[in-house]
């Protein structure tokens, strides 16, 4: 403990108490797991509702065919500025910060393994966001070519701020290595006396594997932008086919990147789940090494389904054949999760508070995203439903309902232990089930709408269209504004919330509740001991 | 396997300051790239770069010069090392994967791209883009061969990439008995042997300099010369910009022997040194093999 207190060699700043520093110094030169993870769930809340306007100019655009609002060109930059700022802004942080908060307290460690290096990974992504949302006020405006950037469309026919989408892409890349690299460590490393790996809680165990997938594949997607700009700017012909290149290749390395990438967003979900549903059915877990191994193979498995995102780009029949069947692989560790979850609940004493309503609704809806994964996997049947509002209802009902409510759950789950005070149990129901209602009123129709055949990022569609599109944007606006209820819940939560025991849940277990709420800035100075 | 002695160091200026160096790089370099086109000079871009750059090179100095005080003053414990060596082998891995990109993208143009626009393959149709295009490789004769002008020759393998394999090969040896030294404590050994390594990486940089310039004058092998010279030069540009961090980072550990740093027992800068180095010699034979040689 001694060593904890001593002051660092010259060129570091002293701190002479246990607390936190005064100030914006606090924020700024933070070396702690605690304030990190609460600077990452804010940049996230704040680029969740960031990509959550440009959305919603999206489904009012959408709300009655013909050009009302905004022009197409405009609207193309929203679709690829709301793809990129959700997944690379609002998912991928607020998983960062919710490992950041619960990793080391729930293995009994200290701090993170490597803390200072901790605070650059976050505080490199509001540069790379500044920067990446300044292009839209740039000469030619902000890049239009939909998040997931196809060669031409990124590279002979892009605007000029493509090439500070690359930077930026790459700064954030350079943040998400160094994120995962400290939570591998932090899990490899600092597990207290007696945390087997078998004993890790899940939501442990999931944030290892996605760590992994993330050093895996963020450097594979540096690579590609790379490929990019010297396509763009120094004549090279990796995606040009006159120069012997091909722009199938970009789609290819895109989506080895891609595909791992989604499940990025996915897998601290499924620890989240996994963590919530034993508190509140008050039953351990069902088949909790089943678990461990069907995320195992999940990651496994992302790494050779890639191609089923580009059936009809004109692949050999093989690489049709063996991705399709590939990817309906997934289905059966997934399965064993969906059914663990399930079997966990049956027979248990439950209780339905906010964080168990958001993990009901994460199993119920997150299973029909998978579902309508499965129909897409078929690539025959894809050559219809590609590019179409399908595939949008398909991807929104994973990452919504799926992500984003596991991460609304793990904040209200969680939020007794960071702050010490209860959230209002009403005001969390009014907030979950406006979203649940407002989620399918938006993403339900258009999985009608897509097999009817409208295509995805135009601003304009047919007539026969109209009435669902108009029901989808009801439904966004619906789900939209009841955010600003969890944003109200979360700050009067942080101010005057009812004070919060220890174990905060009557079912809960883990080495997180055995701190004090709130917990102390300090996580285990001396490690516990797991029996 | 205690936490006790786990040092958590208190906040640090180092991280927000290394932030706002990498924007300045970041978008200085954007600047500067978009002004090259623009041709109406980046300046401010190449302003913000190399300011970015120069604070970036000023803050590793100071942010790793606090890691080695802390290191001497002995707030370091095993555990801590191995934290560190955990940090430095999944970097390691980061930068496998970086490399695999474009391994990938050299195979599938070699053995997927290139044969169907000659025509070659379930997806031959491709030819109908330039009729007549023979699929071959090394790709001396681009589709279109006035906007890809294709190179006149290519590098023989046998000359400079030989003798660059091995120097990069035998500066793995050295760098090894370099660190059998330091476990052994022959401090006058060690500094002999990093210089010698030293030196052969400086020797594999000047060749491929020198192989660069042949092949922009004499091969006609640049970055315009089609698909053969953007992989030729990505894979090898790449790995030449490892080369060039990996000699910086030997010469850094070898001033640092020089001023007394390391034992026998706790040396992991060392390592993490020599770890980076034997990985760019991995790659480098991979080059040597699937760029150079087939």
């Amino acid at each position: 403990m001694s060593t904890l207190e001593q002051t660092a060699a010259a060129g570091e700043l002293t701190e002479h108490h246990h607390g936190p520093a005064s100030g914006i110094g606090r924020w700024l030169f933070t070396t702690n797991h605690k304030d990190i993870g609460t600077l990452y769930l804010w940049f996230s809340f704040i680029m969740f509702l960031t990509g959550g306007c440009m959305a919603l100019m999206i489904r009012a655009e959408l709300f009655q065919p013909g050009l009302q609002l905004i022009e197409p060109a405009f609207f193309n930059q929203m679709t690829t500025m709301h793809g990129l700022i959700m997944v690379f802004g609002a998912v991928m942080p607020a998983f960062v910060g919710l490992a950041n908060w619960m990793v080391p307290m729930m293995v009994g460690a200290p701090d993170m393994a490597l803390p200072r290096m901790n605070n650059w990974s976050f505080w490199i992504l509001p540069f790379a966001f500044a920067m990446m949302i300044s292009t839209l006020f740039m000469d030619g405006g902000a890049p239009n070519f939909g998040w997931t950037f196809y060669a031409p469309l990124s590279t002979t026919y892009a605007p000029p701020s493509v090439t500070f989408f690359i930077f930026a892409v790459h700064m954030m890349g350079i943040s998400s290595i160094m994120g995962a690299i400290n939570i591998i460590a932090t899990i490899l490393n600092l597990r207290a006396p007696g945390m087997t790996m078998m004993k890790l809680p899940l939501f442990v165990w999931t944030w290892l594997i996605t760590a992994f997938l993330l050093i895996a594949v963020m450097p594979v997607l540096a690579g590609v932008v790379t490929m990019m700009l010297m396509d763009i700017h120094f004549g090279t012909s990796f995606f040009n086919a006159a120069g012997g290149g091909d722009p199938v290749l970009f789609q290819h390395v895109f989506w080895f990147f891609g595909h791992p990438e989604v499940y990025i967003m996915i897998l601290p979900a499924f620890g989240i789940v996994s963590e919530i549903i034993p508190t509140f059915a008050r039953k351990k877990l069902f088949g909790y090494a089943s678990m461990v191994y069907a995320t195992a193979s999940i990651a496994f498995l992302s790494f050779i389904v890639w191609a089923h995102h580009m059936f009809t780009v004109g692949m050999p029949l093989v690489g049709e054949v063996f991705f399709m069947f590939s990817t309906m692989l997934i289905a059966v560790p997934t399965g064993v999760k969906v059914f663990n979850w399930i079997a966990t609940m049956f027979r248990g004493s439950m209780t339905f508070e906010t964080p168990m309503l958001f993990s009901l609704a994460f199993v119920v809806l997150f299973t029909i995203g998978g579902f309508s994964g499965l129909m897409l996997a078929i690539a025959p049947v894809d050559f219809q439903y590609h590019d179409t509002y399908f595939v949008v209802a398909h991807f929104h009902y994973v990452l919504v309902p799926g992500a984003i409510f596991a991460i609304m759950a793990a904040t209200y789950y969680w939020i007794p232990k960071w702050t010490g005070r209860y959230y209002n149990e009403t005001m969390g129901k009014v907030h979950f089930w406006l979203s649940f209602i407002g989620v399918n009123i938006t993403f339900f129709p258009m999985h009608f709408i897509g097999l009817a055949g409208m295509p995805r990022r135009i601003p304009d569609y047919a007539l026969q269209f109209a009435d669902f599109n108009a029901v989808a944007s009801v439904g966004a606006f619906i789900f939209g504004f009841s955010q600003l209820i969890f944003l109200y819940n979360v700050i009067s939560c942080i101010r005057s919330g009812k004070k919060a025991s220890s174990e905060v849940w009557e079912g809960s277990h883990g080495l997180e509740w055995t701190l004090p709420s709130p917990a102390p800035y300090h996580s285990f100075t001396e490690p516990p001991v797991v029996k | 396997m205690t936490t006790q002695t786990y040092y958590v160091p208190t906040q640090s200026r180092w991280p927000i300051l290394a932030s706002i160096a990498l924007f300045l790089m970041a978008f200085g370099a954007g600047n500067t790239i978009n002004g090259l086109n623009a041709e109406q000079g980046g300046g401010i871009g190449v302003m913000l770069l190399l300011a970015g750059a120069l604070a970036m090179g000023l803050i590793l100095i100071g942010w790793f010069g606090n890691v080695i005080r802390e290191s001497h003053e002995g707030l370091y414990s095993s555990q801590m090392d191995r934290s560190f060596r955990w940090g430095m082998s999944w970097f390691i891995f980061s930068e496998v994967m970086f490399f695999a990109a474009f391994f990938g993208t050299l195979f599938y143009i070699r053995t997927l791209a290139v044969p169907w626009l000659g025509g070659e393959g379930e997806k031959g149709v491709a030819n109908m883009l330039w009729p007549g295009f023979t699929a071959e490789w090394p790709l001396m004769a681009p589709p279109d061969s006035e906007t890809f002008p294709g190179p006149k020759g290519i590098i023989d393998p046998w000359h400079l990439p030989l003798i660059n394999t091995i120097l990069l090969i035998s500066s793995s040896v050295t760098v090894t008995i370099a660190h059998k030294a330091l476990k052994q404590g022959k401090r006058s050994a060690i500094v002999l042997w990093l210089a010698a390594t030293i030196l052969l990486g400086a020797g594999f940089l000047v060749f491929q300099a020198y192989e660069y310039v042949e092949a922009y004058h004499e091969l006609g092998l640049t970055l315009h010369a089609g698909v053969y010279g953007a992989t030729f030069f990505i894979l090898t540009g790449f790995h030449g910009l490892h080369v060039t961090l990996g000699t910086l980072m030997l010469i850094i550990i070898w001033l640092r022997v020089m001023k007394g740093h390391f034992s026998a027992e706790k040396h992991f800068g060392f390592e993490a040194v020599s770890w980076y180095w034997h990985f760019v010699d991995v790659v480098w034979v991979g080059l040597f093999l699937f760029v150079y040689i087939l």
